[in-house]
């Protein structure tokens, strides 16, 4: 007798094809958030079998801080291209020059606070109703307690206490004008799932996330990369190691780690011997106890 | 992890001091799915805040407000694997207010935890939790009987509790139920055997969790397709192509099946069952794919395909037992949106018949009042017919929502009978 029942990957991958037809059946304007990074890949390959054999039905978004890694504008040019679809694209530095936002000061300066208002403007100007993210709940505590279907007030932000309860696999994503919603396919999957399944389908990724040898420099307990917009404290030097990233964010504040694992075989096995989150790698959450929760609440990923 | 490991889903539900947070802290610690870095900062916090050694119970500490008055306000899952199994549990808040929050991580799960502190054995949280469980029909339930430590790890103490327990359990419809004696704080039983009870014969929690027979707990035997979307590609490689897109709820499906499409009654035959991998000759609950039938047929969001030979009740009446989830009471004869798998109608609530006293069970025809954390049992009319199975026998063509038409809120949920 042939088995009824689907492993943990199948059942995980059934979820979030679930859920995106789901935003696509409840939804008038849907975009995928696209970051470059693995979780908003694995998205948009869920995406590609929700709709097969018909195209992604809605297009990418991408908020680009204009400190990007040039290996993830190049991965996101090359997607579009294969998957034909449209690119949506919310500029910082348009947000900067346009006087929204301030360029933050210091030598901890970053665009990644900056972000959260290109965003909200992009969803607001392209009539976006519901924004599709690669958000995990085992990334942070304050992801916990998101919700697949997250609702959004009129000026973008979460209200962790005011979410509407989400049962069985009933999902309402009933708004009014104005208001918009995240949704996020991925919530129960963990890292090491994420990476078990992109090596089962054996799915494209940055190199970025492979072994390679970088320019960086050691700065809050990891290696970060050497870019145009790195500025060196006395006490710092430029050394070149074999790192590779276990997230990607912005090329200024996404610390690598050294390693050798240069396939997805070798990736799978190191990261599930790792003994340190992966956002513990990145400053942005490094800022204080809330950080997440505080972002998430104005409107962040 | 092999190819054939199993996702369960299981549900935590206790009051603050029953060791609930601690025994999540416990089940992640040592399964070894907590990092050094979070490691790090509960060690931090507990210093800080005077204890001794490392409270595992600050691992579930969640949102800032929780933080700072010391209680759990919303659901909030974890995660962990183990060579066996992957995890979900869905960890919900105990206290008498939260019962919408126990509802929503039951829905889900094929497991429950029930904590019973063994110092003070069945009270009326554990009546309620347990209740909840048996009315959200969870497959499994788990009695956890806590602090064994605390009573010498005295075997007359758990057979008492047991005692207690199935008392007022067998008024409960629960298929299987066990007891195992814990110490979360200690570690006895949790992952590994207490060398404290050797009395007990049975297994660790952990093992229980790992080896539990999950696989029939959907059902196998009615087939039942609700269709999300149609995809029509009208590519050059996809000229006619028509699917109908949906997750299958319960029951299998077969290339060749004769198949009824309801509402609308008309009959036809599967023609593929496609997904991006490949073509399939069947698909079984939970998965997500694409059928396509012999004949052109006119089918949209919220239409079921069903096999022809097993239909479920097509029906503008339904009879639910709802639990009321909004700070804005049930209204009788008002209209709201009713969500029933992909299909959306508007609804009335005709009638409330009764509402249950959660604590002793009994049925209140004088006050039927439904507030928030409310449950009783509920007739609505809708303005087109749903299909639908009772709860009892499936999950998810048995479940409803009820959704507020002014305010968009999700304001019930709904089992029906």
């Amino acid at each position: 007798m042939s088995k009824y029942y689907l492993n943990y990957l199948d059942e995980l991958e059934s979820e979030a094809i679930f859920i995106l037809r789901e935003v696509w059946a409840q939804f008038q304007n849907p975009v995928i958030l696209f970051s470059g990074g693995k979780d908003s890949i694995l998205v948009t390959h869920l995406a590609k079998k929700a709709f097969y054999p018909s195209k992604i039905p809605f297009p990418l978004m991408h908020v680009d801080t204009g400190h990007n890694f040039p290996e993830t504008i190049q991965f996101r040019d090359d997607i579009i291209e294969e998957l034909g679809v449209k690119l949506i694209v919310g500029s910082v530095q348009e947000s900067i020059n346009e006087g929204r936002v301030a360029e933050e000061k210091g030598k901890n300066a970053t665009r990644n606070a900056l972000q959260i208002t290109t965003l909200l403007d992009a969803i607001e100007s392209n009539k976006i109703d519901c924004a599709i993210g690669g958000g995990r709940r085992d990334e942070e505590k304050a992801r916990a307690k998101e919700r697949f279907f997250s609702h959004r007030d009129d000026f973008g932000q979460w209200d962790p206490k005011n979410q509407r309860p989400e049962l069985w696999n009933i999902f309402n994503g009933r708004h009014f004008e104005g208001e918009h919603f995240r949704a996020f396919p991925i919530s129960n999957w963990t890292e090491m799932d994420v990476w078990n399944y992109i090596k089962r389908e054996n799915i494209a990724i940055p190199s970025l996330y492979y072994a390679h040898e970088r320019e960086v420099v050691w700065r809050q307990d990891s290696w970060i990369p050497n870019s145009e917009f790195l500025v060196l404290e006395d006490h710092e030097e430029i050394v070149t190691k074999k790192i590779r990233f276990r997230t990607l964010g912005d090329i200024t504040i996404t610390g690598g780690i050294e390693s050798d694992a240069d396939t997805l075989e070798k990736i799978a096995e190191e990261v599930s011997g790792m003994r340190q989150t992966e956002r513990g790698n990145r400053s942005d959450d490094k800022r204080s106890e809330s950080a997440m929760e505080d972002r998430k609440r104005q409107g962040y990923f | 992890m092999l190819d054939n490991n199993q996702l369960l889903r299981f549900t935590t539900a206790g009051s603050v001091d029953d060791g609930k947070s601690t025994l999540i802290g416990r089940l992640l610690y040592d399964s070894k799915s907590i990092f050094e870095d979070q490691l790090q900062a509960i060690e931090n916090t507990s210093k800080k805040k005077g204890h001794e050694g490392v409270d595992l119970a600050l691992f579930t500490d969640g949102l800032k407000d929780e933080r700072e008055q010391g209680i759990t306000i919303d659901v909030a899952y974890r995660y962990f694997t183990t060579p066996k199994r992957k995890f979900i549990i869905a960890d919900t808040p105990g206290h008498i207010q939260y019962t919408r929050n126990m509802v929503t991580g039951a829905s889900t799960a094929n497991a429950a935890i029930i904590l019973v502190d063994a110092r003070h054995g069945v009270i009326e949280q554990t009546k309620r939790h347990s209740f909840i469980a048996s009315l959200l029909q969870i497959p499994h339930i788990i009695v956890c009987i806590n602090k064994m430590d605390l009573v010498e790890f005295k075997e007359e103490k758990y057979n008492e509790i047991i005692a207690q327990f199935e008392e007022f359990s067998s008024k409960l419809l629960v298929k299987d139920i066990r007891f195992i004696p814990i110490s979360a704080l200690l570690g006895d039983n949790v992952v590994n055997r207490s060398k404290n009870m050797e009395w007990y014969q049975g297994a660790p929690l952990l093992h229980t969790l790992e080896t539990m027979h999950i696989s029939s707990d959907i059902n196998k035997v009615d087939a039942r397709f609700p269709v999300q979307t149609v995809l029509r590609p009208q590519s050059e490689s996809h000229r006619d192509y028509r699917g109908y897109a949906g997750r299958v709820a319960s029951g299998i499906f077969r290339k060749g099946d004769e198949v009824t499409i309801l509402p609308s009654g008309f009959s036809s035959k599967i023609k593929s069952i496609d997904t991006l991998n490949e073509e399939k000759e069947q698909a079984y609950a939970p998965m997500s794919v694409s059928i396509t039938l012999q004949d052109d047929i006119d089918i949209s969001r919220g239409d079921m395909i069903v096999k022809s030979n097993n239909k479920p009740e097509v029906s503008q009446d339904v009879d639910v037992m709802i639990c009321w989830l909004n700070d804005q009471p049930a209204k009788p004869r008002a209209k709201y949106f009713i969500r029933h798998t992909s299909n959306e109608q508007k609804a009335m609530i005709k009638e409330i018949v009764y509402k249950i006293d959660i604590n002793s069970f009994n049925r209140d025809t004088d006050d039927k009042s439904l507030n928030m954390n409310d449950i009783g049992r509920i007739k609505i009319r809708t303005t087109k017919p749903l299909m639908i199975d009772a709860y009892r026998q499936n999950r998810t063509t048995g479940s409803i929502i009820l959704i507020d038409e002014t305010t968009n809120e999700t304001v019930a949920a709904g089992m029906i009978i």
